[in-house]
């Protein structure tokens, strides 16, 4: 139990060992805790960014998707109108096409029945000369009568 | 050792042989013991070099393939430990000095360690000794007063020297001078002071070797029983009674040596903070 010269040899030792401890454990392990602690604070630093730029670009998504709804709707809206303004179009047109072919009918109609009138007229006139011929008993000159002829075509 | 316990005062002598460190040097030819300044505790040297080695070597191994992401699990005991201890310096510590932890860590390591030798059953390693012609081995190296008051003068001569370089020596001598009284009992402060500070090393110093000391000597009484007894029947009744005694006190005692090196530990690291602090 006596104090001796061992006394200085453990103070050796104990320096020693500090200085080993320090050198070989410790320094290398707490630099390499200190980089763990940076690395794990970085990646959670990350997943904050990752997560925040993940609501961000789910905010963006939701208004384009809002925005070309919108979009869609009014796209729709305007093919409405314009496919209501070319069936109005379409239906003044074929009005005007039905009006237009209905006056050709007409005047073609017309035209028939002029036609036939004077036809008709012509034929008269040919047979009320022939019958006036037979009761006068003799031939009309056509060439002479003409004149007496249109004259009664006319007045038919 | 049987030739001991058969003889008459075998108990005394056996545990008077066992607290007998080997000498070398200036030693008693008959008790064996320290004679003179000159004397070398070999056994405490070699157990506790021998310590120091395995802590050195371990953390070299450890220290020299440390993984950050996927780490073994002896790194991951190291680092529990590590950590550990940077906290205790964290949380009780004042500023910041590179030094104390890992000094922290190294008296937490290197205590632990020699306190272990302890759980050693006690005659193995003299046993093993006296098969090399060492009679007289004591193996742990803390029940030497030698060990704890070399651990506790180098903090000791650490709490000197930050004294001095944080309060400067001016600022030191005034604290020999003024505190706690102030001005007007200087004689009284000096005294004090003197006490106080001298009271750290020894205190650390006699608090490990005390415990340490008497948890060996616990065990070599438990050790006793068993050997007292005679052949024949009390024989079966002691050896059982010796070897629940004896898980007792090992688990007991692991808890004690765990306790003794975290207090010096603790302790040096308060002594260290206090000298870092500038408010005596």
């Amino acid at each position: 139990m006596n104090i001796t010269v061992t006394l200085f040899a453990q103070m050796a030792a104990f320096i020693m060992l500090i200085i080993f401890v320090n050198k070989l454990l410790w320094g290398p392990m707490n630099a390499m805790l200190a980089e763990r602690q940076k690395r794990i604070s970085d990646g959670l630093a990350a997943a904050e960014k990752g997560k925040h730029e993940l609501e961000l670009s789910e905010k963006r998504a939701k208004e384009a998707l809002v925005e070309a709804k919108n979009r869609a709707s009014e796209i729709i809206a305007q093919a409405e109108k314009r496919a209501s303004e070319i069936i109005d179009g379409a239906k003044t047109e074929a009005r005007a096409e039905g009006g237009r072919l209905v006056a050709a009918a007409k005047a073609e109609i017309d035209q028939e029945v002029n036609r036939a009138k004077e036809q008709l007229r012509k034929q008269v006139a040919g047979i009320a000369a022939a019958g006036a011929g037979k009761i006068l008993g003799r031939e009309i000159d056509a060439n002479k009568h003409d004149d007496l002829l249109k004259d009664l075509v006319a007045q038919i | 050792m049987s030739a001991e316990q058969s003889s008459g005062g075998g108990t005394v002598e056996y545990i008077q042989h066992h607290l007998t460190n080997l000498c070398a040097g200036e030693c008693d030819p008959v008790t064996h013991a320290a004679n003179g300044f000159f004397a070398w505790h070999l056994d405490t040297i070699f157990v506790s070099l021998l310590l120091a080695l395995t802590i050195v070597f371990v953390g070299w191994r450890v220290g020299r393939n440390l993984n950050p992401n996927t780490p073994g699990r002896f790194q991951n005991l190291i680092e529990g430990i590590v950590e550990f201890v940077s906290g205790q310096v964290r949380d009780t510590f004042p500023g910041h000095n590179p030094l104390i932890a890992p000094l922290a860590l190294t008296i937490f390591l290197w205590v632990w360690l020699m306190n272990f030798m302890d759980m050693i059953p006690v005659d193995l390693l003299p046993l093993i000794a006296g098969w090399f012609g060492i009679h007289y081995f004591k193996a742990v190296p803390t029940t030497d007063l030698n060990t704890t008051l070399a651990m506790s003068l180098t903090v000791f001569l650490l709490i000197i020297f930050y004294s001095i370089k944080v309060k400067g020596p001016v600022g030191y001598l005034k604290m020999f001078l003024f505190h706690p009284f102030g001005k007007f009992l200087v004689p009284v402060n000096i005294v004090m002071t003197l006490i106080e500070e001298l009271a750290k090393p020894l205190s650390l110093a006699l608090r490990l070797f005390g415990n340490l000391f008497a948890g060996e000597l616990v065990f070599l009484l438990i050790a006793l029983i068993g050997g007292t007894a005679a052949i024949g029947v009390a024989m079966a009744l002691m050896l059982p009674l010796q070897a629940v005694l004896d898980l007792g006190w090992l688990i007991f005692h692991l808890l004690v040596i765990t306790l003794q090196a975290f207090i010096f530990m603790v302790l040096t690291i308060v002594y260290l903070g206090m000298a870092h602090t500038d408010d005596h």
